[in-house]
């Protein structure tokens, strides 16, 4: 069995092409895993010191540091709460207008989706300093009406383009059929339209609720440090440093409602449909 | 027949599109129980008539009557008519159950009955026991059954279909015609079909109404328009029909079953053997007549005698002149 560990038989035995793609397989999964695998590492380390491969001493220590704080715990409640915020809000605003796109021809309809992308085009920072300048006047500031609407601007260009391909991929026949048999629009559109674009709303609310968990410069700049989520928190730690376990055990509580969502949309979640919501129609 | 009870009737109606086509002053009257076919190549108009009965368009000027009642300005969920689309009809989120069901829910029929009418209906399109299945573990000819089905649990008073079986493949849309004409006449319901095949409209109606660019070119019973077609469009739309040009500038128009071929080149119409096609029972036989090519059917007796090349002669009966 061992034998066949040695690269040369290898080499031979699966051939030039497959060994370079294994190769390059393992370079990648060791680049791609490895520092998660090293975070992994961190967060169960009560003792660490860099030269080390392995922890000195492992252990819980750091998670239970984490949940005593109660700033750093009532960051992680902020996160999901703005999160959930953000995502309902922006379901609310960008699913009729995608709509809209996708089932109106009107005299700027390509423009409007087009304005989705300027938000995107531009540096961030840019726009959240104009963005600070108005929401002064507006008294936005530091609250969490502020922080809502600096992440649902991120989110609108997948929550729009997004659900927009999936109403277009919804046959006008099927709705005609739903009006045919005595179905109103509103039942129409509730009962046939919109079950049959979950899909692509499930995407983009995933990407939604997972950038609204994330964002950390927006909300730092219009938070003023009053609206504290996970990612600002972990700033001002890593930028502490007194222990780099305090940062791996915040990472890991941010992947896992990013893993957990991905999981459970995972049948949704294709290159064909994030493709799909680039289609300028 | 004059007492015959109209069911639909369409008055002077106009449906213009924005950008000029449309149809123009339509008026048909179509009776209770009858199958009647809008014929013509695609964008004739015929869909359109169509969709404005159906309500899925709104129409310019005039009126549509079904049973006595203006239906114009409803909604197509107001209207008393169900229509089958050429493809996507079912909703593919849905069981064939919860398909069918639907449109019986809006209507707050008792469970009890939905059930026992969703069974009938489905053994009555040959398809019983498929209630829990979903659109896409059917077939093409499946789904198409499915969607009748719904349209008939209504108890419509017009079915419309828009070219129902158009995308089925041969064998399944010939099926599919003779399945529809046995259970129109199970349930004497009025049904408008409409289609671009000639051989679906002969096979399948009563009355066939021939379209050309947004206007009516003859309406008639199949046997009327195949012998006595009223225009030249008519003529060469359906059937095989040859044109014959005459020298005082009109056409003769035969259809090759006419056309009675002898050897030798002395009639009015003469030609030489151009090709001979076997065709089982029968053989094709091409004759070049002057510039025209005529086509006629043969006996396997006489086809056997003639070779390409050979002058013939040709006697044309029934006919029309355009």
């Amino acid at each position: 069995m061992l034998k066949m560990l040695d690269p040369r038989r290898f080499y031979h035995a699966v051939g030039r092409r497959k060994f370079l793609e294994f190769i390059l397989l393992a370079a990648f999964i060791l680049f791609f895993y490895g520092p998660l695998l090293n975070m992994l590492m961190l967060a169960f380390a009560n003792e660490y010191q860099a030269p080390a491969v392995l922890p000195q001493e492992w252990g819980f220590k750091w998670w239970r540091y984490v949940f005593s704080q109660q700033s750093l715990v009532s960051s992680i409640v902020q996160s999901f709460i703005v999160a959930t915020v953000t995502t309902v809000v922006s379901m609310i605003l960008c699913i009729p207008a995608a709509y809209s796109i996708a089932r109106f021809k009107y005299r700027g309809r390509k423009l409007f989706m087009l304005s989705f992308l300027l938000t995107n085009a531009f540096p961030k920072l840019g726009i959240y300093t104009s963005i600070a300048v108005l929401f002064y006047k507006y008294n936005l500031m530091g609250t969490y009406t502020g922080v809502v609407i600096i992440h649902m601007i991120n989110s609108m260009m997948f929550m729009v383009w997004l659900p927009a391909s999936a109403f277009r991929a919804v046959h006008r026949q099927q709705e005609e059929a739903a009006r045919d048999v005595g179905a109103g629009p509103v039942r129409t559109f509730f009962k046939v339209t919109l079950p049959m674009a979950v899909p692509g709303i499930a995407v983009a609310t995933l990407y939604t609720f997972l950038g609204s968990m994330e964002e950390a410069q927006g909300t730092m700049l219009v938070g003023l440090a009053k609206v504290q989520t996970m990612p600002v928190a972990m700033y001002g730690i890593v930028l502490d440093s007194s222990a780099v376990q305090i940062g791996a055990v915040f990472a890991i509580l941010l992947i896992i409602p990013s893993a957990l969502l991905i999981f459970a949309m995972r049948k949704f979640i294709g290159p064909e449909a994030i493709a799909g919501g680039f289609k300028m129609k | 027949m004059s007492e015959r009870k109209i069911k639909l009737q369409i008055k002077d109606m106009t449906k213009k599109y924005d950008n000029g086509d449309g149809v123009e002053h339509i008026d048909l009257d179509i009776y209770e129980g009858e199958i009647v076919t809008f014929l013509g190549p695609s964008g004739c108009g015929k869909t359109t008539i169509l969709r404005t009965i159906g309500g899925f368009l709104d129409v310019t000027s005039g009126d549509i009557l079904i049973d006595g009642q203006s239906v114009v300005a409803l909604p197509p969920e107001k209207r008393p008519t169900a229509m089958v689309f050429q493809s996507y009809n079912l909703w593919p989120h849905m069981t064939i159950y919860e398909n069918l069901a639907f449109g019986l829910k809006l209507r707050k029929v008792p469970k009890e009955t939905i059930r026992k009418d969703i069974q009938a209906i489905l053994q009555l399109v040959s398809m019983p026991g498929c209630e829990k299945k979903y659109p896409n573990q059917l077939s093409g000819g499946q789904q198409q059954r499915i969607a009748i089905a719904r349209s008939l649990l209504l108890k419509p008073s017009l079915l419309l279909l828009d070219e129902p079986f158009s995308a089925l493949d041969a064998k399944i849309r010939q099926q599919m015609r003779e399945e529809l004409k046995k259970i129109q006449q199970d349930l004497g319901i009025t049904v408008i079909f409409v289609t671009h095949d000639q051989e679906e409209a002969m096979s399948l109606s009563h009355r066939i109404v021939v379209m050309n660019k947004g206007k009516f070119e003859q309406i008639g019973t199949p046997t009327e328009i195949y012998d006595h077609p009223a225009t030249r469009h008519v003529a060469g739309f359906i059937g095989e029909m040859n044109f014959i040009e005459q020298p005082d500038g009109t056409t003769i128009a035969v259809r090759p079953e006419d056309v009675t071929l002898t050897e030798g080149a002395t009639g009015r119409h003469t030609g030489v053997v151009r090709t001979i096609m076997v065709l089982g029972h029968y053989v094709v036989v091409t004759v070049q007549h002057g510039d025209t090519v005529v086509k006629c059917f043969v006996d396997r007796e006489l086809s056997e005698r003639l070779k390409t090349g050979d002058p013939v002669s040709l006697s044309i009966g029934k006919h029309s002149v355009f």
